[in-house]
């Protein structure tokens, strides 16, 4: 790390945690207690018989920053592990939204099609609406919702990033 | 006796005593009534009874600086435990090992606004090094067992045990301490060899070096201090101490340049602001240290040894981290330095000195005593050189500018002497401190250096003092105003001294005598001398009412948002632009 590196850059953080009351408190307290940036951020249990959940978050920061953040996530008790996969080589990301888009006539149609190239899929139908499921990175689930807004968006839910490292290594 | 049974309280009570604690600070109410009651039937904890949980939580502090033990702390929930949260915060920002059980409402009123109900955990969260809730008494041994080894190992800190009253009164399995494994949280106390080669030859190529040490060296305990003031001599190089780590190098010491920072010696500042190697060893590089960060010591390559790895590159980016506990480093440390036969450039080191000579001939601690005002210094002095040569001194503060003046004038040749409130600043802090150190040391002389508007923040636990015959001397510098406050407001407010007038003081001669103690007080300075013997003279605790000057001003200073080399030296001195925008919002 360079000493005075101003640039601010987004990381992808895993961190693998005791699955107990109030950890994810404690992440979340830390993040707005030193006042750093969360953009996502995704939990769910990994390991039932190790009671083990894995947190991903992506921060942004200058690299003194992101240093920080690591270091004061490791002090928490209940955190096993902290990853950057943004800077411990090469990582897979993806992230799952759900799509609610409403109207009928062509832009039914067209809203059909456009999820036909972006390989999202059709979840729920009604007379007047679809939901879509739509996987991918976060770039190409914007870009989906996007498109979708003038075809008669109506409402948005999308889980946040989840990662892992390519290889054969664990966390 | 694997399986033993028993209630809630009575596990707690086990685990406390063997984890070799001796005695507890604490009040009683409605949710630890259980933990009270198996207390009464027991010989081996002694419950020292305060008037503010607040007081519990300072005494504990002061209690776990001056032994290394942790100090425990027991209160009721909801207003307990919320008052308990200043002294947490303390303890926190100042790395102290102290367990604090709290008193919870049942859990199956957790969450329904029960009377007393308040949300610790959620509370104590950002002010803790660790907390729990305890909802199952078969969990309750190993909780307490790993609070203990978390709250004294690694950077040391507080952590909270909320106890709800159900869990204290159902009955469950006791586990020794020795039964129970960690799988998680291990701190790193040896530092890597690699990285302490680097910082030995840096070390010994430097021209201009300097050591930077603070309360890490204190935590890491006596052997810390020990190894540090044999590397220092070794070397031959100045050592400068923060307001935390004093005693941790012998303030006698030729090479000691006095404390650094704000209030700091102008030696020690100017040395950290020219030096070519900086060895800060247990140390954070804080805004009362480093003054404008773009500015600190602009020209030096950095070792930093911390046992908190968080501590490193935080403010100030560092060349060589060492993560470690400060007497495994240092031990490391010297062998090296001895292998290697490191030969520091004796010229260079030479003319070094000889700058820092030239600095020190400034003698920026200068004052006069003369007139017929007492001089808060002066006190300070005639305290000190009255009580250096005895046996067993424990010097404790409130804060202000009593605080800054106690720690230029006293002295400290050990650890473990002194306890201060340093990164939070509790005005509150000295009084219940010092009760918990003569609480662990009957015999020793205990002293809080005081302000006349800290010692009302925490004056209850005089009652404290008087039920548990505690012999603590109270010194006040008593100038009838928030001096340090103050001292802001004439140099950074123009003048304007909002609400810092101490008015309607009470009379702290009858005070005392309220509280069974004795009252004195001097207002000239012949007075002080004859004070400051009574006082020693005396068996029981006292409170001594030292009439100060009014306007004193503590210097040096380095303005908030200034850098090393732009610190006030006296009145003369005048901030250079003393609203500058920067500096106007810094604390
Ligand atoms: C609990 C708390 N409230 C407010 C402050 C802000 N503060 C810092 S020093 C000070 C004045 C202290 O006055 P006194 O105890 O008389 O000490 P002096 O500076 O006069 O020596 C104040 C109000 C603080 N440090 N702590
Ligand atoms: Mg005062």
């Amino acid at each position: 790390m360079s000493p005075k590196q101003e640039t601010e850059n987004a990381h992808t953080i895993a961190v693998l945690v005791d699955n107990e009351p109030g950890v994810l408190a404690r992440v979340i307290g830390l993040f707005s207690g030193r006042g750093y940036n969360i953009e996502s951020l995704t939990v769910a249990e990994v390991s039932h018989e190790e009671n083990l959940s894995r947190i991903t978050i992506v921060t942004s920061g200058t690299p003194m920053i992101i240093e920080q953040i690591k270091a004061q996530l490791s002090r928490l008790v209940p955190i096993h592990t902290v990853r950057d996969l943004t800077i411990e080589g090469p990582s897979v990301e993806r992230e799952l939204a759900l799509v609610k888009v409403a109207g009928s006539g062509e832009k039914r149609v067209e809203s059909l099609r456009i999820a036909d190239i972006f390989r999202a899929r059709v979840l729920d139908s009604t007379n007047q609406s679809f939901v879509f499921e739509i996987v991918g990175d976060t770039g190409k689930l914007s870009a989906f919702i996007e498109l979708m807004k003038p075809l008669g968006l109506v409402d948005v839910s999308r889980t946040g990033i989840v990662a892992i490292a390519r290889g054969t290594e664990a966390l | 006796m694997a399986n033993e049974q028993m209630t809630g309280s009575e596990i707690l009570l086990k685990c406390l005593v063997d984890q070799d604690v001796t005695e507890i600070f604490g009040y009683p109410g409605g949710a630890v009534l259980p933990i009270y009651d198996a207390m009464f039937v027991q010989n081996a904890l002694r419950h020292i009874l305060v008037r503010q949980e607040a007081g519990a939580v300072h005494a504990a502090e002061g209690y776990a600086r001056s032994t290394g033990k942790v100090g425990v702390v027991l209160v009721t929930s909801g207003p307990g435990a919320t008052n308990a949260v200043t002294g947490l915060t303390d303890a926190l920002m100042d790395s102290i090992p102290v367990v604090c059980i709290t008193g919870q409402v049942p859990t199956h009123l957790i969450g329904n606004d029960a009377f007393q109900e308040a949300d610790t955990t959620g509370i104590t969260r950002p002010c803790t090094k660790h907390n729990y809730l305890v909802k199952d008494v078969d969990d309750l041994a190993r909780t307490v067992h790993e609070a203990f080894h978390i709250a004294r190992s690694g950077r040391p800190g507080p952590v909270v045990i909320d106890l709800p009253k159900d869990v204290a009164n159902a009955t469950g399995t006791y586990t020794p301490p020795g039964k129970v494994k960690l799988k998680r949280y291990d701190p790193q106390v040896k530092g890597d060899l690699k990285a302490i080669g680097q910082a030995v030859e840096l070390m010994a190529q430097a021209k201009k070096p300097i050591f930077y040490c603070g309360g890490g060296v204190i935590n890491s305990g006596p052997a810390a201090a020990q190894l540090l003031t044999q590397f220092v001599r070794l070397t031959g190089y100045p050592c400068t101490l923060t307001l935390m780590g004093l005693g941790g190098f012998p303030a006698s010491d030729p090479q000691f340049l006095g404390m650094l920072g704000m209030h700091g010696t102008y030696e020690a500042n100017l040395a950290m602001h020219d030096c070519d190697v900086m060895v800060c060893v247990g140390a954070r590089f804080d805004d009362r240290i480093t003054g404008k960060l773009d500015d600190f010591s602009p020209g030096s390559r950095k070792i930093h040894i911390d046992i908190d790895p968080s501590s490193i590159n935080k403010n100030v980016y560092v060349e060589v981290p060492i993560i470690g506990d400060v007497a495994h480093v240092l031990e490391d440390m010297i062998k090296v330095w001895k292998s290697e036969q490191a030969k520091p450039d004796q010229k260079a080191l030479k003319a070094w000195w000889n700058r820092i000579d030239e600095w020190r001939a400034k003698d920026c601690l200068k004052y006069t005593q003369k007139g017929d005002v007492i001089k808060p210094q002066y006190a300070i002095q005639r305290l000190y050189e009255a009580t250096r040569n005895l046996d067993d001194v424990f010097i404790t503060t409130e804060v202000g500018q009593h605080q800054m003046w106690a720690a230029q004038f006293y002295g400290f040749e050990e650890p473990n002497r002194w306890m201060t409130s340093g990164g939070l600043g509790t005005m509150g802090y000295g009084l219940p401190a010092a009760m918990g150190v003569q609480v662990a040391h009957p015999d020793a002389l205990v002293i809080d250096i005081a302000g006349e508007a800290s010692i009302l923040m925490n004056i209850q636990e005089m009652s404290t003092i008087a039920q548990y015959r505690l012999p603590v001397k109270v010194f006040i510098l008593n100038n009838e105003y928030m001096g340090m406050v103050r001292q802001w407001q004439e140099l950074l407010h123009g003048g304007r001294y909002a609400e810092s007038y101490m008015d309607s003081l009470p009379d702290f001669v009858k005070l005392a005598e309220s509280f069974g103690a004795v009252g004195l007080r001097a207002e000239k300075p012949g007075d002080v001398d004859g004070l400051i013997k009574e006082m020693l003279a005396i068996d029981k605790a006292v409170i001594a009412d030292v009439k100060v000057a009014k306007l004193e001003n503590c210097f040096p200073m380095i303005p908030a948002g200034a850098a090393h080399n732009e610190m006030l030296l006296g009145p003369e001195d005048k901030a250079e632009n003393p609203a500058s925008e920067d500096g106007m919002v810094l604390v």
